[in-house]
């Protein structure tokens, strides 16, 4: 009879241990098995990506649609060059979309902001992103500022 | 038993060592031991506390290996035997433990079993049945649901006998059966050895400093002293040993050739405070 | 100075050797088990060790995440950034805190009970009587014991962080008032399933055959007195915790040094 209770109470730990395991996958790390299965990649150069992570949102009017999968660099023409994974099928964004990089509230992550286009022709596999706006960086705005003050 | 058996179980040693020698550190404990222990008789190691008896016991089991020298049980060369061979040797050898050794985590009944569980594969009831009647052999049938922290020391001794013979092992080592125990429970053991080693048509070794029960139950007496056999023989013929070493043993005179006092300076010197040195 | 020099080398030797008996005891003890009739063995120990840690784990965790939470919320505030909570409590526990503390529990917990019950069945001679009758102690008690801690750990830890996770959330939503939605699209926003979930994972079980490694031979080598079971029992948690915190170290500047 006691080693019923012992075989009991394992078979019920290690039950928990699994159900923990799962909650860590779904509910925390936010798991979606169908995610990565349907999505396809594009690409944008920026001149300046400073502050952009790996795995950065990609938002279109503010809702969430893809991930950076891939940050590098183009040394010929000094431009970042961002691979964006869009969640869904190919043919949901127009040609002449735009991107540009955003910070989230003051001393928030960056992330990138997707500007909707009007062209019939959509945006395939690997093509680019024409109107990118980079990140706007504190050094520069106030390196501006101070010229422009000095010399008016 | 076929005749040819029969006469080796009259004749042959069950144990024989020859030339051991073991050291533990720099401490010589033996050094050059030979000895045998026959079939069928009960035999004992005596010797002051400290002198390796214990040693001796797990050097038979293989649990140590000696430096030099052979030690053959059944035959077997028990230094050259591999990890296999060894517990398969040990199968048929049961051992009971100064402390008893019981298992604390299990139940009477199933130290008993525990034996029989791990080296046959014989059904529950086959095994209920016989680890009841070692159990009844020593008197505890009625105790196999207790718990090993619930036995006194002479029951549990018992038990641990009753586990000792659960496979009817063809030898028993018994390291100091009595140390421990009331009178009424030493008388118990004594019996018991006896009785088991005729029932079993087992052989026994005995170590232990117990002169009166050892000599009382023993057909060979082995007086082990600094490494060595100083004396062997019927227990009669010991007590009229010629060495005065050995008859102040088996006598339990307190001062003698081995001396009361450990080494040291003369006691009025000491008392005068070591203020003169 | 030759005196020293000597003692130190004696040191080394022994601890070398000392290494060494684990070593081989481990590899013995590895292959020893592998067999249906063990399982209940195995189920006793992990009831031992992981049912029986459970209290203490899942206690110290919710507190620990209700901690961290309050910490995070009063600094993070002062940014207006509140809703980062919900995901520097996941990150937090899931990289160390979560494997770190369920090893340093569970070898104050399970480790030294571990030791002490194997030490004493050394002392009074179970372990020489079981090789006595033919049974390999490595495969009966030690075997069995190694396994459970390997299988309890990481199941400990998971529940850990859940418990922590949960009791963060009851102090920044439910106590502080920060939104519930924000706490958990924060995490799953930024958590990833193997790099932070995965990863923290792999600590936990390599934190597990650290832990149940060392108190199992500590037990195995204990010097056959009270005291030298008392003296184990401390090196046990002693070695375990110092063994946990050093390879933290280690194993996060290898699987997070270059933030892949």
């Amino acid at each position: 009879m006691r080693m019923r209770t012992v075989e009991i109470s394992v078979g019920a730990f290690v039950l928990a241990g699994a159900l923990a395991l799962t909650f860590l996958a779904i509910k925390v790390s936010g798991v979606n098995l169908s995610r990565s299965a349907d999505s396809y990649v594009v690409k944008a150069r920026f001149d300046d990506v400073a502050g952009l992570r790996l795995r950065a949102k990609v938002s279109m009017a503010g809702v969430t649609v893809g991930r950076v999968s891939k940050i590098e660099v183009d040394m010929e023409y000094g431009e970042a060059v961002v691979s964006l994974e869009i969640n869904g099928k190919p043919g949901n964004l127009s040609a002449d979309t735009g991107a540009q990089i955003l910070t989230e509230g003051i001393l928030g992550a960056r992330y990138v902001s997707l500007l909707p286009g009007a062209d019939e022709e959509t945006l395939a596999e690997g093509d680019f992103i024409e109107e990118t706006q980079g990140a706007l960086v504190l050094e520069n705005l106030i390196g501006d500022l101070v010229t422009r003050l000095g010399s008016s | 038993m076929s005749e040819a058996a029969a006469r080796d179980t009259a004749q042959d040693n069950l144990i024989e060592i020859r030339d051991l020698v073991f050291r533990r550190g720099n401490r010589l404990i033996f050094d050059g031991l030979s000895m045998n222990v026959p079939r069928g008789g009960i035999t004992a190691l005596m010797g002051p506390s400290g002198c390796g008896k214990t040693t001796l016991l797990r050097i038979i089991g293989g649990q140590i290996r000696p430096d030099a020298g052979s030690v053959l049980v059944r035959g077997e060369e028990v230094t050259a035997l591999t990890r296999g061979e060894l517990l398969e040797l040990r199968r048929d050898i049961g051992m009971l433990f100064q402390t008893s050794a019981l298992f604390t985590d299990m139940s009477v009944f199933e130290n008993v079993a525990f034996p029989l569980r791990e080296h046959t594969e014989l059904p529950e009831d086959t095994i209920r049945d016989l680890v009841l009647l070692k159990l009844n052999a020593v008197g505890l049938r009625g105790a196999r649901d207790l718990m090993p922290s619930q036995l006194s020391g002479g029951m549990s001794r018992r038990v641990a006998l009753a586990r000792a013979i659960a496979l009817d092992p063809c030898l028993l080592m018994y390291d100091e059966p009595f140390t421990g125990q009331d009178p009424i429970s030493m008388g118990v053991v004594v019996t018991l050895i006896r009785r088991l080693n005729g029932a079993l048509g087992a052989t026994s070794l005995l170590v232990s400093h117990d002169i009166h029960e050892t000599t009382g139950i023993s057909d060979t007496i082995y007086i082990l002293d600094q490494g060595k056999v100083v004396a062997g023989g019927q227990p009669s013929e010991l007590a009229n040993h010629a060495s005065p070493r050995v008859r102040q043993f088996i006598t339990g005179s307190p001062d003698g050739p081995v001396p009361f006092h450990y080494p040291a300076d003369e006691l009025a010197y000491d008392l005068l405070g070591g203020a003169l040195a | 100075m030759i005196d020293f020099v000597r003692a130190l080398g004696d040191r080394s030797l022994e601890r070398l050797a000392s290494l060494g008996r684990a070593s081989i005891m481990w590899l013995s003890a590895i292959w020893g088990l592998p067999r249906w009739a063990d399982v209940p063995l195995l189920i006793k120990q992990i009831y031992n060790v992981g049912v029986l840690s459970l209290v203490i784990i899942v206690m110290s965790a919710f507190s620990i995440g209700a901690v961290i939470a309050l910490q995070f919320y009063t600094q993070l505030s002062r940014f207006g950034a509140e809703d980062a909570v919900g995901l520097g409590l996941a990150l937090v526990l899931l990289r160390e805190l979560g494997p770190v503390v369920t090893g340093l529990l569970f070898a104050g917990r399970a480790g030294s009970a571990v030791t002490a019950e194997i030490g004493l069945m050394k002392t009074t001679e179970q372990l020489s009587s079981m090789e006595m009758m033919g049974v390999d102690p490595l495969r009966r008690i030690v075997a069995p014991r190694l396994w459970a801690g390997v299988i309890s750990m990481p199941l400990l830890t998971a529940m850990f962080n859940v418990v922590a996770i949960y009791g963060g959330m009851v102090v920044a939503v439910n106590w502080l008032g920060s939104d519930v939605g924000n706490f958990w699209s924060g995490m799953q926003d930024s958590v990833e399933l193997w790099n932070d979930v995965g990863k923290g994972m792999i600590k936990s079980v390599i934190f597990a055959v650290v832990v149940t490694w060392i108190s199992v031979y500590q037990g195995y080598d204990t010097e056959p007195t009270p005291e030298g079971i008392g003296f184990a029992t401390t090196r046990t948690v002693v070695i375990s915790s110092v063994m946990i915190l050093a390879l933290d170290f280690i194993l996060t500047l290898s699987m997070y040094g270059e933030f892949k």
